[in-house]
């Protein structure tokens, strides 16, 4: 071994308890940063996973960034208007044909075109407002989870001549419907027609399970009284992450208001970003905490080893040398302190992924989400290293300025 | 005989509110091979004048050479080097570092000098403490051994890295009479092992008498310099 390290670590052995307590800190803050960055990791990608499963990850709808003129406004030179109601109007997007030719020419993924209108979906004596989608099939299955979210019939079911609807479940419990019967779907237009409900799905999210009813396209655009108007083309990437660029890309082709999954979300994963901030401030707290301990301790080896210091220096050891002996000592607590805690952190990551939580409703088991990334461990250890090495750099740096005359003079 | 370590004019003044004058116009040469001995009075600047010698303290006025080179100009780190290869101090104190074997304490100089590999750098320092009559108490630490064997021992370091000039501050002065003989028979004997130049403070006059040359200082001013006609 090195001369410089072996000294630095004989001081560092020659004070066990107090040097494992100093190492048990390090050890703690690594391991609880690595343990916590777990489950905040876990916890968001399973969230930005399920995420990217349910929603589309980019939606191209008739909407346009800036409100349309109203007809009031054309007519009328005014600043602002009261009282009036807007224009109710399915626009649709324009030339839906082209544009969705123009979009499968480059986007990495599916697409699916729809038309979605609000509703009454009434059955017996119950009325229930809904959101009335209409789709191709298959081409929904492409992009949607709701292939898995069945839990009645299938979804391929629709794909037939005539009136035929998917329902949400908890919308067939509400309007008492069953799988066969016919409920009735009028517009805001006016227009009703009876529809044969084929299937049941489930996907978790209330306000859907509750108010979406899905239909085949042309039976949307019947109702609507619109042939061929779509005002919804949704994309599913075959990466998730390049949906900002896709939306942006398709806004400018189209002129349609294109909205990523992550713009979608951005409160939330604004949230994430604050929570994770917030933990990496805990953890820089943590390792300043463990930073104080190793700093005390070498600065206690400094004031002990001082005659060494001297004679070390009187033999020509130069004050770099020595100040190399000391902060390896921080460094060599900071690493034995990170390779315990990234085995503390990968412990209490195990534990953590073993709990079992068992819900009323649901009948699986659930776990904690979390996800054991490299990069956690490197970053833990790494920063707790660079702190232990400048928490010994201070005293190190006091104790190769000493002069050796002074101590050698003193202990003769 | 050429100079080794010289002092040209040195003093040396502590800074304090009331400066404090260690020695005061000090001429020295010590030649190559030569034993001398420094003796003087309790506080008359006898270790004040070592660490000078030793390129440990630096003289508030004059200059000293080191093997014709002049020192004051030098950088600290230049300093050790030349401390690290050409100088070996020997101390009342022996300073040998607690966690270390004696044989480990005695490689230590070589060590840093790096001038001969590990296993070598073993072999001579087993060589040298053999030479000692160490050779039963390599693995024992500093404190599983008696104060001469100690103060052998950190002669031993000093010789380590075969530097030509070994500074000794009372080196027995600690030691009864029969370790004292012991050791200063060592030192005596040192010049041997290669021309090398050994400077010893002792107060032991019958040690400083058995020396190639004495001198003496009063009040950090050398009041006599006199070669030991018996040895010469
Ligand atoms: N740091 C200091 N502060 C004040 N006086 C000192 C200091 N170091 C040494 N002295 C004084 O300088 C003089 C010379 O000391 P020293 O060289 O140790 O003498 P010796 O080794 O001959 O006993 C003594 O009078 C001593 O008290
Ligand atoms: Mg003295």
């Amino acid at each position: 071994m090195h001369l410089l390290v072996d000294i630095a670590y004989t001081h560092i052995h020659g004070r066990g308890r107090q040097t494992l307590v100093s190492i048990a800190g390090v050890t703690l803050g690594v391991g609880f940063a690595i343990g916590m960055a777990a489950l905040m990791q876990g916890s968001q990608d399973e969230f930005v996973g399920t995420l990217i499963d349910a929603m589309p990850h980019v939606q191209v709808t008739d909407e346009q960034r800036t409100p349309p003129v109203q007809p009031a406004a054309r007519a009328f030179d005014a600043v602002a208007f009261r009282g009036l109601r807007p224009e109710d109007d399915i626009r649709g997007i324009l030339n839906p044909v082209a544009a969705v030719a123009r979009l499968r020419g480059w986007v990495p993924g599916s697409l699916s075109i729809g038309l979605s209108l609000q509703g009454v979906a009434r059955y017996g004596g119950t009325e229930r407002a809904v959101q009335i989608m209409g789709v191709e099939p298959r081409d929904a299955l492409k992009v949607s989870a709701i292939g898995e979210d069945m839990v009645e019939g299938r979804f391929e079911e629709l794909d037939a001549a005539g009136f035929l609807a998917i329902i949400g479940d908890r919308l067939a419990k509400r309007l008492s419907v069953t799988l066969g019967d016919s409920l009735r779907l009028t517009t805001a237009t006016g227009l009703a027609r009876q529809f044969k409900v084929v299937g049941l799905f489930h996907s978790g999210v209330v306000a859907t399970d509750e108010g979406l009813v899905y239909v085949r396209l042309k039976a949307a655009q019947v109702l609507a009284g619109r042939q061929n108007a779509i005002n919804d083309i949704r994309i599913r990437l075959r990466d998730p992450n390049a949906a900002r660029l896709v939306a942006a890309r398709a806004e400018e082709m189209l002129g349609y208001k294109s909205v990523s999954w992550q713009e979608a979300n951005e409160d939330l994963l604004e949230a994430f970003q604050i929570r994770n901030t917030i933990m990496y401030t805990v953890v820089g707290a943590i390792l300043v905490v463990a930073g104080f301990g190793i700093f005390n301790i070498v600065s206690i080896i400094t004031h002990e080893k001082a005659r060494d210091i001297a004679i070390l220096k009187s033999l020509g050891f130069r004050e770099a040398d020595i100040r190399s002996i000391f902060l390896a000592e921080g460094a060599l607590m900071g690493l034995a302190g990170s390779l315990f805690g990234a085995a503390l952190g990968y412990g209490l990551t195990s534990i953590m992924a073993s709990i079992e939580f068992e819900f009323e409703q649901q009948t699986e088991v659930t776990h904690l989400p979390v996800t054991y990334n490299w990069v956690h461990y490197t970053i833990a250890s790494g920063l707790a290293v660079a702190a232990a090495t400048i928490a010994g750099y201070l005293p190190a740096r006091k104790a190769s300025e000493g002069n050796p005359v002074d101590i050698i003079r003193g202990a003769t | 005989m050429t100079a080794l370590v010289e002092a040209r004019g040195v003093t040396r003044i502590l800074p304090e509110t009331v400066p404090v004058t260690l020695v005061e116009d000090i001429d020295l040469t010590v030649g190559h091979g030569e034993l001398v001995a420094i003796t003087g009075p309790s506080g008359s600047g006898k270790s004040s004048l070592l660490y000078l010698l030793g390129l440990l303290d630096t003289p508030t006025e004059g200059e000293v050479l080191f093997d014709g080179q002049p020192t004051h100009e030098l950088e600290k780190d230049a300093k050790s080097a030349i401390r690290l290869a050409g100088i070996g101090f020997v101390f009342q104190f022996h300073f040998l570092l607690p966690e270390f074997t004696v044989l480990g304490n005695v490689m230590i100089p070589m060590r840093r000098l790096g001038r001969w590999p590990r296993t070598e750098a073993e072999q001579r320092a087993a060589a040298i403490l053999e030479s000692l009559g160490l050779g039963d108490h390599m693995h024992k630490r500093p404190d599983q051994i008696s104060g001469g064997q100690r103060q052998r021992v950190a002669v031993a370091r000093a010789l380590a890295n075969d530097p030509p000039l070994i500074l000794a501050d009372e080196p027995t002065g600690s030691l009864d009479s029969h370790a004292s003989e012991q050791v200063f028979q060592i030192l005596r004997e040192v010049p041997a092992r290669g021309d090398k130049s050994i400077v010893a403070v002792t107060h032991d006059l019958d040690i400083a008498n058995r020396m190639d040359r004495r001198v003496h200082l009063v009040d950090g001013r050398i009041v006599l310099d006199e070669q030991m006609h018996a040895n010469v």
